[in-house]
C-alpha cells in the first residue's frame, strides 16, 4: 500500500500499460516534453519517446480521429483531452466514428481507445472551462463512460479501459487531481462496470458520481450528526449504469437523492430517477430528489459560481427534503 | 502490364458500371432503402489507385477508407461484389451484416475500413490507419478516398498538417467531380485546384485526368512508391464526373446538359475500351460479350445472392454495439 495521488495513480497506470504492450500509446496536447497539464505521463515521453507519448496539435476533432483509426489496426490509444469543453470538438470522430463502427460493421472492427478528460467545475475558471457534460457521452450507444471518484479507481478502472475492446471516456476532475488514497503496490483492475456501496446506511440514499460523490460522503457525515443514516451509492459507471445496486438500496432505505455537478435537465438525476421510478416505485416513502447546479453557463464570479454549484450542504438539505424535515 | 492484365482492367470497370446501374434498378423497385450514392463516371479513378496498390490479399492488403459513395473502393479492394450487394439490401450476408447500408460498406478481412456518412470524417481514420501501420512496422499504407467538398472540412486542414509533422504514410485520393452535391467547386472553395491546397502543409501533391485509368495508373504507382518508401503523406488529385446525380433524388438542376454531354466524351470506360480495340487487344465483339458476360455474372449471382440472403435477426438487434463476449476482469461487474 502507498499514498497515492489521483494524478499519481493514472500516471502508474499509463506506465504500466505502456511497458505492458507496444500497442498502447499516449496522445494529447502537451502531454509529452510538457508531461501533461495534470501530470498524468510525467516523464513517459522520456522512457517511451515520441512515438508512444505523442504531443499533438491542438486539433481535437482530428487527434481523437487519428487515434480511432489506429485502433481499428489494433492499437490501444490512450487520448488526453484538456478539458471536457474541448471534447466538443471531438463529438463528431467520437460519437459518429468511435461509437458506432463496430455496430455499423456488424461487430467486424473494434475501436479500443481510451479517452481522459476533467469533466467538472474548479475555481472560477468561467462557463467555456467549466462543462460537465456526462450526460452528453451516457447518452451515447457504443460508448463507456466511466468517473472514477478516487485514485484507486482511477488507477483500476484506466487500466481496465486500455484492455478493454470497447471505446471508454473517462471523466475525472480538476478538483480530484491531488486527491489522495492508499492504493496497493501490486498490480490490479477495477471494472468498468458497477455501482459501490461506499458508506453503508439504513434510511436514505445518496447518490453521486465523480465529485458528487465525496459531496455526499460530507452530506451523510453531518446527517449522522442528525441520527439520521446515510447509504451512499458512488455509480462509477454512467453507461451502463447499475440499477440493481440502486434498486436494493433504495428497497431498504425507502428514500433516494441524486447528486449532479451539472444541470438538471435530461440529466443524470432525470436518469436515475427514472431508474428508480421503473425499478422499484413502491418501495419509495417520498419523491427523490435531484440535487444539481443552477440552469446557467457557469459564472465567473466566485459568489455567483458558489451559488449555481452544488455543495456538501445542498446536498445534506436535499435529504432533509426527502426525509420530509424541511 | 500485359494484354490479359489490360482486359482484366476493362472487364473491371464495366462491372463496376453495371453493378451501380443494377443497383439503382433494385432502389427504384425499393430492394434497397435509404441513401444510395453511385459512382458511374470515376471508375478510373478506384480501379486504377487500387490496382497500383496491394489489395485482394485478405489482411495484408494496405488500408482503404472512404466516404459514402463506397461500393466500388470495397469490390475493388477485394469485397465480394455479392457481399455488397447484400448489404445494400440489408441482409444478413452483407459485408457489414445488413447494420450499415450503402453508406457503410465494411470488410475488414480485406481491410477495407469503411464508408463513412460524415464528410470529411474519413480523414482522420485514415491518418489513424497509417499511424498504425507505421507503429507495427507492417509495410502496409493507408488510402482515403474523398470528394473535392470534403475539403472544406476542419478535419482536412487538421489531418494534413498532423500527416505531415508525423510522417505518416497515408495517400490521400481526391476525387474531384467538381461538385458537393448541387454545389459547383468554385462557388465554395477559394482555391479550386485542391493539390494546392496542402502545399500549405508541406505535403507533396499533384493532378491528374481521372478519366483515363493509364494516366490514373502512371500517377498512382508514383504516389504509392512516395509514400511506402518514404513514409510520408501524399494528396493526388484527380478531376472526374460523376454521370448520375448525386444520390437517388436529385434533378441535376444545377448543372447543363452540355456539361454532362462534353464529360460523357470522356467516359472512362469509353477511352478505355478504345485504346484497347486500337492496340489490337480487344474486339468491339469481344466488349460486347464481355458485357454479357458480366450482366449475367451479375443477374444470376450478384442480384439472385442478395435476393434469396436471410433479413438479420430482431432478436440479435443489440449485438455488435459493445463487445459481446467481454473479459469479465476489465468489466466487471464489481464485486463487494
Ligand atoms: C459533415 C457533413 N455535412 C454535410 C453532409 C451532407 N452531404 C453529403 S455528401 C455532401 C457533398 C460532398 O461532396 P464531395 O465531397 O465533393 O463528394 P461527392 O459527393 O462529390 O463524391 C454533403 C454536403 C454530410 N454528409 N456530412
Ligand atoms: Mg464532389
Amino acid at each position: 500500500m502507498a499514498e497515492t495521488a489521483y494524478w499519481e495513480a493514472i500516471r502508474r497506470a499509463h506506465d504500466e500499460e505502456m511497458a505492458n504492450d507496444e500497442l498502447v500509446i499516449a496522445m494529447g496536447e502537451d502531454i509529452g516534453v510538457a508531461g501533461g497539464t495534470y501530470k498524468a505521463t510525467l516523464g513517459l515521453y522520456d522512457k517511451y519517446g515520441e512515438e508512444r507519448v505523442i504531443d499533438t496539435p491542438i486539433s481535437e476533432n482530428s487527434y481523437t480521429g487519428i487515434g480511432i483509426g489506429a485502433s481499428m489496426t489494433g492499437m490501444r490509444p490512450i487520448i488526453e483531452i484538456m478539458s471536457i469543453n474541448f471534447a466538443l470538438l471531438a463529438l463528431d470522430t467520437l460519437i459518429n466514428a468511435a461509437a458506432k463502427i463496430r455496430y455499423m460493421s456488424g461487430g467486424q472492427i473494434a475501436c479500443p481507445i481510451v479517452m481522459r478528460t476533467p469533466g467538472g467545475t474548479a475555481h472560477q475558471l468561467a462557463a467555456q472551462h467549466s462543462a460537465r457534460l456526462a450526460r452528453m457521452f451516457m447518452s451515447t450507444s457504443g460508448l463507456r463512460v466511466v468517473t472514477p471518484r478516487g485514485p484507486l479507481d482511477a488507477y483500476g478502472m484506466l487500466k481496465s479501459a486500455v484492455r478493454c475492446n470497447d471505446p471508454v471516456i473517462i471523466i475525472e476532475h480538476e478538483q480530484m487531481y491531488n486527491l489522495k488514497e492508499d492504493i496497493p503496490d501490486e498490480e490490479f483492475f477495477r471494472p468498468l462496470e458497477g455501482a459501490e456501496v461506499v458508506r453503508e446506511g439504513s434510511d436514505i440514499t445518496l447518490i453521486g458520481y465523480n465529485f458528487s460523490v465525496h459531496l455526499c460522503l460530507q452530506a451523510a457525515k453531518r446527517l449522522e450528526g442528525d441520527g439520521i443514516s446515510a447509504e451512499v451509492i458512488d455509480l462509477r459507471a454512467l453507461k451502463p449504469i447499475d440499477r440493481e445496486t440502486i434498486r436494493r438500496s433504495v428497497e431498504k432505505t425507502h428514500h433516494a437523492v441524486v447528486a449532479e455537478e451539472d444541470e438538471a435537465p435530461v440529466g443524470v438525476g432525470a436518469e436515475i430517477i427514472t431508474g428508480i421510478i421503473e425499478d422499484c416505485f413502491f418501495a419509495l416513502d417520498s419523491q427523490p430528489v435531484r440535487v444539481h447546479a443552477a440552469d446557467v453557463p457557469v459564472p465567473y464570479n466566485a459568489t455567483l459560481e458558489k451559488a449555481a454549484i452544488p455543495d456538501a450542504n445542498d446536498v445534506y438539505q436535499g435529504a432533509l427534503k426527502a426525509l420530509g424535515k424541511i | 502490364m500485359n494484354d490479359a492484365d489490360k482486359k482484366r482492367l476493362l472487364r473491371e470497370m464495366i462491372l463496376y458500371r453495371r453493378f451501380e446501374d443494377r443497383s439503382f434498378e433494385a432502389y427504384m423497385e425499393r430492394k434497397i432503402g435509404g441513401f444510395l450514392h453511385l459512382y458511374s463516371g470515376q471508375e478510373a479513378v478506384a480501379t486504377g489507385v487500387l490496382e497500383m496498390a496491394v489489395v485482394g490479399q485478405g489482411r495484408k492488403n494496405d488500408y482503404v477508407i472512404t466516404g459514402y459513395r463506397d461500393h466500388i473502393h470495397a469490390i475493388k479492394t477485394g469485397t465480394d461484389p455479392k457481399a455488397v450487394m447484400a448489404e445494400l439490401y440489408g441482409k444478413e450476408t452483407g459485408c457489414s451484416k445488413g447494420r450499415g447500408g450503402s453508406m457503410h460498406i465494411f470488410d475488414a478481412s480485406q481491410n477495407f475500413m469503411g464508408g463513412y456518412a460524415l464528410v470529411g470524417q474519413p480523414f482522420p481514420l485514415a491518418a489513424g490507419l497509417a499511424m498504425g501501420a507505421k507503429h507495427q512496422k507492417t509495410n502496409q499504407i493507408a488510402i482515403c478516398f474523398l470528394g473535392d467538398g470534403a475539403n472544406n472540412q476542419g478535419t482536412f486542414h487538421e489531418t494534413m498538417n498532423m500527416a505531415s509533422i508525423w510522417n505518416l504514410p497515408v495517400l490521400f485520393v481526391c476525387e474531384n467531380n467538381q461538385y458537393a452535391i448541387g454545389t459547383r467547386i468554385d462557388r465554395s472553395t477559394a482555391v479550386t485546384d485542391q493539390y494546392r491546397r496542402v502545399e500549405a502543409y508541406n505535403m507533396k501533391s499533384s493532378q491528374h485526368d481521372g478519366m483515363d485509368i493509364d494516366i490514373v495508373m502512371a500517377a498512382a504507382k508514383d504516389a504509392i512508391d512516395y509514400v511506402r518508401k518514404e513514409s510520408k503523406p501524399y494528396f493526388i488529385e484527380f478531376m472526374t464526373y460523376r454521370f448520375r446525380g448525386h444520390s437517388m433524388s436529385d434533378a441535376k438542376g444545377y448543372r447543363t446538359r452540355e456539361e454532362e454531354a462534353e464529360w460523357e466524351k470522356r467516359d472512362p470506360i469509353k477511352i478505355y475500351s478504345r485504346r484497347l480495340v486500337e492496340e489490337g487487344i480487344i474486339t468491339p465483339e469481344d466488349i460486347k460479350a464481355m458485357e454479357k458476360e458480366v450482366d449475367d455474372y451479375i443477374e444470376n449471382e450478384v442480384i439472385k445472392f442478395a435476393e434469396e440472403s436471410p433479413e438479420p435477426k430482431v432478436e440479435e438487434l443489440t449485438r455488435y454495439v459493445l463487445d459481446d463476449n467481454p473479459d469479465p476482469r476489465w468489466i466487471g461487474p464489481l464485486q463487494q
